[in-house]
């Protein structure tokens, strides 16, 4: 373990989508072990609460980002438990259809999931937060906003059509919201993981040989090393 | 006054009334608020979230249905949420009149309330204590409808349990049953208020942005903001109650710095007075950190940081008016009340605005400038007349003296200074 590791995020307080599998899940417990405060959704109360039960001091709420009357709730968790927020990572995902479909033989149902989930929810809970990010960068702290993004985003894949469209909206919308969020002290920030041994990768592909993917676990150290670099900048900034 | 019955935030011809530092009285259009604020300003917020208070449930013993709004707590502490002070209700729900509201069934310590929609129906089936939200009554307050009470569980389970199953405190003159996004503001935070900071509403990013290029500061702290009625006149005299409140160390510099600098200190929202003015000492030093405003501000209360409120329209009577009268004159306020009478101003938490200053004195003509120096130049550009200012002296005093005046003109121009000019 690298010797920064163990206090080198105490104090930060941080709120994930999407916390209980893979990539997220991953990001919570590295979280957590660097010392800071974890809040985290997912739809599946079960797997909430195991993961909120071992994990001592993270915070579990069960909520649905897809679905626009449960941001509020969602936020209101995260703020209420955290006392404020300095870090929010929209990760949860949607693939659209599964398994996934030429883009002529997506069902408008499909796609609109996708875009619920992909676009709308991090636009959304993004918004519902956007009081306590801007309060943390008043306060000098270092407040960001990660998207979770794909290559999909930027490379028109067949068959990766709805959620193509999504990842991409979403990188641009990060673009836009990081120049119109800089005066208020909030970075914006769209990351690409890179193609990881997780559910959501097997649901999309089905014959992956798992040696050829990245553990989630060494995506979600690269992204907490963009925190810390984040963090160290606006100190000094500040 | 009528009341504004749609819960929209930023209605497109929202209005505010301007209530000088003389008293004189400028109505505007709210979207040009930007323009009231001179560099160096900064404008205070409280940026509490507004939590959804009104639970609707069981008690259990005697089986009947009760509405409880959550009006205290004893901090901010996000694991502190256990015990509040709530109002009790009968049956029934906002679309009665708070003051025809039944009472709720005698409440006894250590009852058990149960909450949740399903409640409703075929209660012995239901489910029990497992994700169901509950609390037991502690005790009875002074009043048969003031209760303290004590919410079982993990606190995230009462925060998750509370964000789904409450709803926003909303009164008869709203018809349609309140969401919480009608009521956080754009800068909502930690969800501690009962009640919306409404003066808030009219707050959005593109306004925040236009402060910034004129160089006016922002900054924030967190009150809960507590019941504005409780349908018991006995009750109702009581208010505010006690309100724990946050001020960030950031806030405290920023309006030492605005001081420094000869800026006006600009609270948006009775709250936001409410929370400095508590966290002053006697010599206008603040104490940042966590408090719980006790005082009640109105006449007697000489105010100590803040120069300024941007409030929504209030009657008197009201508690928030009782606060306005530490701002400025009985008679300035009589005026500001008739005029938006007469304009036909529109009340409650999403109507019209008003921006009140400290009154500093009155504007008198033809007398030699106290302190012409400073302002000379500006008034030249300004004023045509002579027209000078006699105030007690102000050490931070800049471009307000030139703003009065300018605004005193136009108001004399357009015939809207009651009982000081001729109407149109
Ligand atoms: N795996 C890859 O190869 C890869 C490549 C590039 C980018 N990404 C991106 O990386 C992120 C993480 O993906 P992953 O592979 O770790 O996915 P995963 O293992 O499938 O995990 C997804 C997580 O999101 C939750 N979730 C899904 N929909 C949700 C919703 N509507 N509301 C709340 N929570 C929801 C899931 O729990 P519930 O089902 O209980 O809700 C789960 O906790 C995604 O943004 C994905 O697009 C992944």
């Amino acid at each position: 373990m690298p010797k920064s590791a163990a206090d080198s995020l105490q104090g930060l307080r941080v709120a994930i989508t999407g916390g209980t599998s893979g990539l997220g899940l991953a990001l919570v417990e590295q979280l957590r072990e660097r010392g800071a405060a974890v809040a985290f959704v997912a739809r599946d109360t079960h797997k909430v609460q195991a993961i909120a039960g071992k994990l001592d001091g993270t915070h579990g709420f069960t909520g649905d980002v897809s679905r626009k009357e449960e941001i509020h709730p969602i936020a209101l968790g995260i703020n209420a438990a955290l006392g404020g927020l300095d870090v929010l990572i929209n990760n949860a995902s949607s693939l659209g259809p599964v398994p996934l479909a030429l883009l002529a033989d997506t069902e408008c149902e499909d796609l609109e999931t996708a875009l619920d989930t992909n676009l709308l929810g991090p636009f959304r809970l993004t918004k519902a937060l956007l009081g306590s990010l801007t309060a943390s960068a008043r306060e000098g702290r270092s407040a960001v906003v990660i998207n979770i993004t794909s290559d999909a985003a930027a490379t028109p894949y067949p068959t990766w059509g709805a959620y193509g469209v999504s990842k991409a909206a979403l990188s641009h919308l990060s673009r836009i919201w990081q120049e119109e969020l800089q005066e208020h002290g909030v970075r914006v920030e769209a990351i690409d993981p890179g193609d990881m041994d997780t559910p959501l990768h097997h649901l999309a592909v089905l014959d992956a040989d798992p040696a050829e993917l990245k553990r989630p676990q060494d995506s979600a150290r690269e992204i907490i090393t963009w925190i810390e670099n984040a963090r160290k900048s606006q100190e000094v900034t500040s | 006054m009528k009341a504004a019955h749609q819960p929209i935030q930023r209605p497109p011809g929202a209005r505010l009334l301007m209530v000088g530092e003389q008293g004189d009285l400028q109505p505007m259009t709210r979207s040009s608020l930007a323009r009231n604020f001179s560099a160096g300003d900064l404008l205070v917020a409280n940026d509490a979230a507004t939590l959804p208070a009104s639970l609707h449930g069981i008690h259990e013993a005697s089986g009947e249905a009760i509405e409880i709004r959550l009006a205290g707590r004893p901090s901010l502490a996000p694991s502190d949420i256990h015990q509040f002070t709530a109002v009790a209700f009968g049956a029934g729900d906002y679309r009665v009149q708070t003051e025809d509201r039944p009472v709720p069934p005698t409440l006894g310590p250590g009852d058990l309330l149960r909450f949740g929609d399903l409640l409703r129906k075929n209660l012995p089936q239901r489910r029990r204590g497992q994700g169901e939200l509950q609390a037991r009554v502690i005790r009875q307050l002074e009043h048969p409808r003031l209760i303290e009470i004590d919410f079982l569980g993990h606190p995230d389970f009462v925060w998750s349990e509370m964000a789904r199953q409450g709803r926003p405190i909303q009164y008869a003159h709203l018809r349609q049953p309140l969401q919480l996004w009608n009521v956080w503001t754009r800068i909502a935070g930690r969800p501690v208020a009962f009640e919306p900071p409404s003066a808030g509403f009219l707050l959005d990013w593109k306004l925040l942005s236009e402060l910034q290029v004129r160089g006016v500061g922002f900054a924030t702290l967190t009150l809960a903001a507590g019941l504005s009625s409780t349908g018991e006149a006995e009750l109702d005299a009581r208010l505010p109650f006690d309100e724990a409140y946050h001020l960030p160390k950031a806030t405290v510099r920023a309006i030492q710095r605005t001081r420094q600098r000869g800026g006006r200190v600009i609270a948006l929202g009775t709250t936001v007075v409410r929370a400095l003015e508590d966290a002053a000492d006697s010599s206008g030093n603040l104490r940042p950190g966590n408090g719980v405003a006790t005082h009640r501000i109105g006449p007697h209360r000489e105010l100590q940081i803040v120069d300024a409120l941007i409030s929504g329209t209030h009657e008197p009577g009201e508690s928030h008016y009782e606060l306005l009268r530490a701002f400025t004159t009985e008679e300035v306020l009589h005026h500001m009340s008739s005029a938006l009478e007469i304009k036909g101003y529109r009340s409650h938490e999403f109507g019209d605005s008003i921006w009140v200053e400290k009154w500093v004195g009155k504007v008198e003509k033809n007398e030699t400038p106290g302190r012409a120096g400073e302002n000379s130049t500006n008034r030249q550009q300004t004023a045509p007349q002579q027209t000078t200012l006699r105030r007690p002296p102000r050490p931070r005093q800049n471009g307000r003296i030139r703003d009065a005046v300018a605004a005193r003109l136009r108001l004399v121009t357009e015939g809207f200074v009651p009982g000081l000019s001729s109407p149109r």
